[in-house]
């Protein structure tokens, strides 16, 4: 299994998302958000956390017009694997790959804490290492989390089992208690928590652990 | 030539900077607000011949999101 991991500037969790699939059995490699491709071969793209251009615009903004996103929408197009975590997710939805955008926390604050996470599908490529209904504590930290979506694409979601993950307790005013969607097809994943900051021991957890082992499963390349 | 792009959340999406200025208004004594929306403003230094349409494109692609935002332009000289 080959994955990518993109870098922006201002990306601050990619280490940690490459870390989380090293230790899933995959083979890692970093790519400059410059590069115009990705490498040969990749199966799954990794869209990190951080403050990528500084938020600049809206977060996620001009990491979308960058040019190894068009690649990673050209993956995602063709069926490939990727993962946005947090910024990352905000990225995705900027690419339009997923729904909806990520609007500042109801509350205003910037949050960093372990929250609850409910498992809302085990039918995709990165829950299906959990049961339907299980609640697991993976960390957020983040300042502009609170998913929004109209009411139609949100009926969508619901009704075609693209929830991935709802929160136990709603930290940031996300419509629906959604942290987390896939794509049409099943292969995209977007999540506002960190599950690898939740893939070790001396992490304090290891619930997010299985979003990993799944993915480096996987045999398909796009 | 300029262009002035306005670029705000769309009526129904939850603004919640403008509901903490409204608040922050009222606690100065300013009871005669009801609501308060906060948005930002783009200035555009254009080549000459630069169209309105042009602009429309620039807010469709990166200036706006219109999935939460609504813009509008104004051109000027």
């Amino acid at each position: 299994m080959k994955a990518a991991v993109v870098v922006f500037p201002g990306s601050n969790c990619d280490r940690d998302l490459a870390v989380a699939f090293e230790q899933a059995g995959c083979d890692v490699s970093m790519v400059w958000h410059k590069e115009t491709a990705l490498p040969d071969g990749v199966d799954v793209v990794g869209v990190p956390g951080g403050f990528s251009y500084g938020d600049y615009l809206r977060c996620g903004a001009i990491a979308a017009q960058s040019p190894i996103c068009k690649a990673v929408v050209d993956h995602a197009d063709r069926g490939g694997y990727a993962i946005g975590v947090c910024n990352g997710f905000q990225i995705l939805t900027e690419t339009g790959v997923l729904p909806g955008a990520l609007l500042r926390n109801a509350g205003l604050k910037y949050i960093c804490r372990t929250v609850g996470l409910r498992v809302e599908t085990s039918n995709s490529a990165f829950t299906e290492g959990y049961a339907k209904g299980d609640v697991i504590d993976v960390p957020i930290a983040h300042h502009d989390g609170n998913y929004f979506a109209d009411a139609d694409t949100v009926a969508a979601l619901e009704d075609q089992d693209r929830i991935a993950f709802r929160y136990v307790d709603n930290p940031n005013g996300s419509v629906a208690d959604i942290a987390g969607i896939l794509s049409d097809n099943r292969r995209v994943l977007g999540m506002m928590p960190h599950p690898e900051r939740a893939a070790d021991v001396g992490h304090g957890g290891t619930d997010g652990v299985a979003v990993f082992r799944a993915l480096a499963g996987l045999v398909t390349t796009a | 030539m300029k262009a002035r792009v306005h670029v705000m959340l769309k009526n129904g999406v939850l603004d919640p900077q403008g509901d903490a200025v409204r608040h922050a208004l009222g606690a100065l004594g300013f009871d005669q607000v009801d609501g308060v929306r906060q948005g930002k403003v783009i200035d555009l230094d254009l080549a000459e011949g630069a169209t309105e349409a042009q602009v429309a494109e620039m807010c469709e692609k990166l200036l706006a999101n219109t999935v939460i935002e609504s813009y509008s332009i104004e051109m000027q000289g």
